[in-house]
């Protein structure tokens, strides 16, 4: 079947091309029947990506040795859900989903607009086709996923402990939808600009792709992010890592891009902007998906060298500046319809939110590139690291959360500033309270930049719930609707405003808790025999006993080896036990001995966390298996042959013995406030960015509608 | 050989699906179909500002004088666009015949 | 105020703001960056932020205390290791890794927790200590 895989791709490169041959010819000869041909070649890739996707996957479940890459990324003891997503952990299985994505966004995105748009779809297509084509060529020349083992190992590398989470495996899968969806207004941006169908067609066609591109992307994100709070052994949830910012750039970006097309939609403002935004979008994207496999800067999560590095850079390089050359020809298309007409309006906010995150995303790529910056200027390679992102980024984050609370007030144009005045009335006052209240209740003013957050969001979520109310009153008083009916209603018939305005809140409910947790956490890290306890935050943590398992880890990943401890909580009449352990996978290095490959694999922190909504006590266990040195080494001299059963009974009496005389263990341990408001911040903005990308029912009944005007339109001049 | 045969198949039904469209013949261009699919759009849009208008106004964002300024102004760009397409929807059944 | 002076006005408020953001972020990066040095090239009398890759079969653990060898990434010259605190997760034979901390007596002492280890490349052909 890895043959049928590889043709797969082959042939799909070739419909690639041809899909962007197709579409070219036909668009410059005005021959529909060419552009149509080009569209279904899309589709056909579509079908192959899919095709050879199961074959891929199929091959993963059931740990068919033979393909190179199941040998190298999974096992047969892999948990069954780890199989499933080991596909693209690896190089070559991540490039297919990410061709997979493009192919299926770009075979939906030519399907709705088949009969709109035909000026700049043909070449929306050829976009697509060759960006697709880059990732097959990729595959088929140099990172194949089908490669194929001539004699098929026992048993293969297992998928790295550190990624057997769940929040890790779906985290490609989103990041690359949000990546492949900012590609589709990239593609119509250039099929505008090329045909100088300048307006807002493009924007309203590829307007949804976009919003479930930011919502894919920021899911993704956010999954990593969580990810490193409870899986990896230091108990934060952003370092400012470049794989990190590397995802978040585009996102920065993609932000801004939502936000000024809405004032291109409305106004005929900002044409310049907008098509800068989308190219620079799609360059970050590529940008992530490269950094993240390059090895090119040196990272804590540092994916080494590969043999693909050049061959992207080569195409970011040909991106940019087909898309500077391309937006520079057109430039005299790209002139405004309108002026701005007052400072105090939608328009003008926008503007300056997107300078704003433009500034972050600037910020952030100087910060990821500075090694490569000051090795080019001063010879040395020098890096950043957290504080300098974080002291950049606050003031800017700041100015973001009161931008987001400003806009949801103002309205389109222009609005009259004594109602300026009346409208922010309330949301000061609870402002000015807010403040008062945390200076008067909390150690809040110890970190001023965490106050004035504090303050800003409560400004952002008055803004919010007064939006709401008012809006509702104002149905009301219209229809006479009660007031979960009139809420209900008003949310249906303006999705977008008010989904958008649920994002608002959403994202200041999150920067309340990343202010929180990272101003006024604490952490202590002890050694600890059982018996021993100490204190934190309020917290009285004792060390009750060692715990060792043995197969059937707690999370389900697959770790032949668990020690860990049971710790003892209380806190003001409350109790309960916490559960950290530390998994060890075993290595398949052959010139260990057998029982100490057991623990000379990887080892990965099962860290145990109890979740609140106040603060999160998060705990971290490092055994200290030192101690068994000596034992392990003894057992490797005497058994060194025996079966697998007996080195199970060896390595049970080994557990058994740290169970019952554990040497003093290592623990972290930080409790930090309002950490569990960060995903529930994020949580409220997805679900307020589904409420603004759902269709209305009035523009399912135009499109139905369309189908069949253009029906008729065709088979009348048929006739 | 396995890669071989399926290289061939492939093509040949990738082959068959795209040149579908190229055997049924030319269809004429008919441009003015786009035309009116993107005026309904930019009309829809425009309604929707216009409502978006009146409930900013009905919340208190906008004076009077401001809504009406502001309604007159959306109100005559959304009369453009209906010329426009009634121009477009009037003239093609006359081509047609 | 007329409309074309407005938005000059605009445009070179635009482009304070610009250069000031530049200033920033030129100024503080390289104020506030750490070099790293290779183990090669630390010497006594000053502390350093050392990066290199830890030699094969240098790894001594003492109760608190961890002792092992460093070497410069592509090189053989290694030095000492004295460290206490945190380890890392990823911390390994052959892994890189960050340390900071003063070169005393031909140790490196390095400071407490300052311990950073890259984790292995999830995206590389070769693979350490592992047949395929």
């Amino acid at each position: 079947m890895a043959g049928v895989g590889s043709a797969c791709l082959t042939i799909g490169l070739f419909a690639a091309l041809y899909a962007a041959g197709a579409s070219v010819y036909g668009a410059l000869n005005r021959r529909r029947e060419w552009v149509s041909s080009g569209r279904r070649a899309i589709y056909c890739l579509a079908a192959l990506c899919l095709v050879a996707f199961a074959i891929l996957e199929a091959a993963f479940l059931r740990t068919d040795l033979s393909f190179a890459l199941v040998a190298e990324g999974s096992s047969t003891d892999t948990p069954t859900f780890y199989k499933v997503t080991a596909l693209w952990a690896t190089q070559d299985g991540s490039l297919l989903l990410w061709a997979t994505l493009l192919s299926l966004f770009s075979s939906a995105v030519l399907f709705l607009t088949r009969r709109t748009l035909r000026d700049i779809a043909p070449w929306a297509t050829a976009v697509l086709g060759v960006v697709a084509a880059f990732f097959l060529l990729l595959m088929v020349g140099w990172e194949n996923p089908f490669g194929t083992l001539a004699v098929a190992p026992q048993e293969g590398a297992g998928l790295n402990p550190l990624l057997r989470h769940p929040a890790m495996m779906i985290h490609p899968p989103m990041l690359y939808t949000g990546y492949v969806g900012f590609s589709i207004p990239f593609a119509f941006a250039v099929g505008a600009l090329i045909t100088r169908r300048t307006g807002a067609d493009w924007i309203r066609a590829t307007r949804r792709f976009a919003l479930v591109a930011w919502t894919f992307l920021g899911t993704g994100i956010m999954l990593g992010a969580l990810w490193s709070y409870t899986e990896l052994g230091w108990g934060g949830y952003w370092a400012w890592d470049p794989v990190e910012n590397a995802s978040l750039m585009p996102w920065l970006v993609g932000t801004a891009f939502i936000h000024s097309i809405m004032v291109q939609e409305k106004r005929g403002l900002l044409k310049v902007w907008n098509v800068s935004l989308i190219c620079a979008t799609f360059v970050l994207a590529l940008l992530g998906t490269f950094l993240v496999r390059s090895g090119i800067l040196e990272s804590i999560h540092a994916f080494g060298a590969s043999t693909i590095g050049v061959q992207f850079l080569l195409f970011i390089a040909t991106v940019i500046a087909a898309s500077a050359a391309l937006i520079l020809w057109r430039l005299p298309d790209l002139r405004s319809e309108a002026k701005l007409d007052s400072l105090v309006s939608r328009e003008a906010f926008f503007l300056l939110n997107n300078l704003v995150l433009v500034g972050l995303c600037l910020v952030i790529l100087w910060g990821t590139f500075f090694p490569l910056i000051s090795e080019a200027l001063t010879g040395t390679e020098e890096s950043v690291g957290p504080p300098w992102f974080n002291r950049l980024t606050t003031p800017l984050a700041l100015a973001l959360v009161l931008l987001t609370g400003i806009g949801p007030v103002l309205a389109w144009r222009k609005v009259t500033p004594s109602a300026l005045r009346r409208i922010l009335l309330v949301p000061v006052a609870a402002t000015l309270a807010a403040l008062a209240g945390l200076l008067a209740f909390t150690n809040a003013a110890d970190s001023p930049a965490s106050l004035a957050m504090f303050c800003f969001v409560a400004f952002v979520l008055t803004v919010v719930a007064q939006e709401f109310w008012r809006g509702a009153s104002a149905r009301r008083t219209m229809t006479g609707e009660a007031w979960p009916r009139a809420l209900a209603r008003l949310l249906g018939r303006n999705r977008r405003r008010y989904g958008g305005y649920l994002v608002h809140a959403g994202i200041a409910v999150l920067f309340l808790g990343v202010a929180a947790s990272s101003a006024f956490l604490e952490q202590r890290d002890v050694r600890l025999s059982p018996g021993d306890s100490f204190e934190i935050d309020g917290y009285q943590v004792t060390y009750r006993e060692a715990t060792a398992r043995l197969g059937g880890d707690s999370s389900g990943t697959g770790a032949p080896i668990a020690f860990g401890a049971v710790l003892d909580v209380r806190k003001d009449g409350k109790h309960f036990t916490l559960r950290p352990s530390r998994n060890f996978y075993s290595s398949a290095d052959p010139s260990l001995g057998t029982i100490s490959r057991f623990f000379e694999g990887e080892a990965t922190s099962e860290v145990d966390v109890r979740w609140g909504l106040r603060k999160d006590l998060w705990l971290a266990v490092r055994p200290d298996i030192s101690a068994l040195e000596k034992p392990i080494a003894e057992a490797d001299a005497k058994f060194a042959d025996t079966p697998g059963d007996v080195q199970a009974l060896i390595i049970a009496a080994l557990a058994e013995r740290y169970r019952n005389d554990p040497p003093p263990a290592a623990f972290r341990a930080i409790a930090s406030p309002l950490v569990a408001w960060i995903w529930i911040g994020g949580a409220i903005a997805v679900l307020g960015a589904l409420v603004a990308m759902w269709p209305t029912p009035e523009a399912r009944l135009r499109r139905v509608r369309a189908i069949y005007s253009a029906r008729l339109g065709k088979e009348l001049s048929r006739a | 050989m396995e890669y071989a045969l399926a290289l061939l198949v492939l093509a040949a039904l990738v082959a068959v699906a795209v040149s579908l469209p190229l055997r049924r013949g030319g269809e004429e261009e008919r441009r003015d179909a786009t035309r009116i699919e993107e005026l309904s759009a930019a009309k829809e849009a425009k309604y929707r500002e216009i409502r978006d208008a009146e409930l900013d106004h009905r919340m208190g964002k906008l004076s009077e004088a401001d809504w009406r300024a502001v309604d007159r102004d959306l109100r005559g760009e959304a009369i453009e666009i209906l010329r426009e397409l009634d121009r477009l929807e009037g003239r093609s059944p006359q081509e047609r015949a | 105020m007329d409309p074309s002076r407005k938005r000059k006005l605009r445009l070179v408020i635009f482009l304070a703001a610009a250069l000031l953001l530049a200033t920033a972020l030129v100024y503080t990066s390289f104020s506030a960056s750490t070099e790293a040095s290779k183990p090669s090239e630390v010497q006594p009398g000053q502390s350093y932020e050392m990066t290199g890759k830890v030699v094969n079969d240098s790894i001594e653990r003492d109760g608190d205390e961890l002792r092992f060898r460093v070497r410069d990434r592509d090189g053989t010259e290694s030095v000492a290791v004295l460290y206490s605190g945190v380890v890392p997760d990823p911390f390994r034979e052959g892994r890189e890794v960050i340390v900071e901390g003063e070169l005393k007596k031909g140790t490196f002492v390095a400071e407490r927790d300052s311990l950073v280890t890259k984790c292995p490349s999830k995206f590389t052909k070769e693979k350490e200590g592992q047949s395929s």
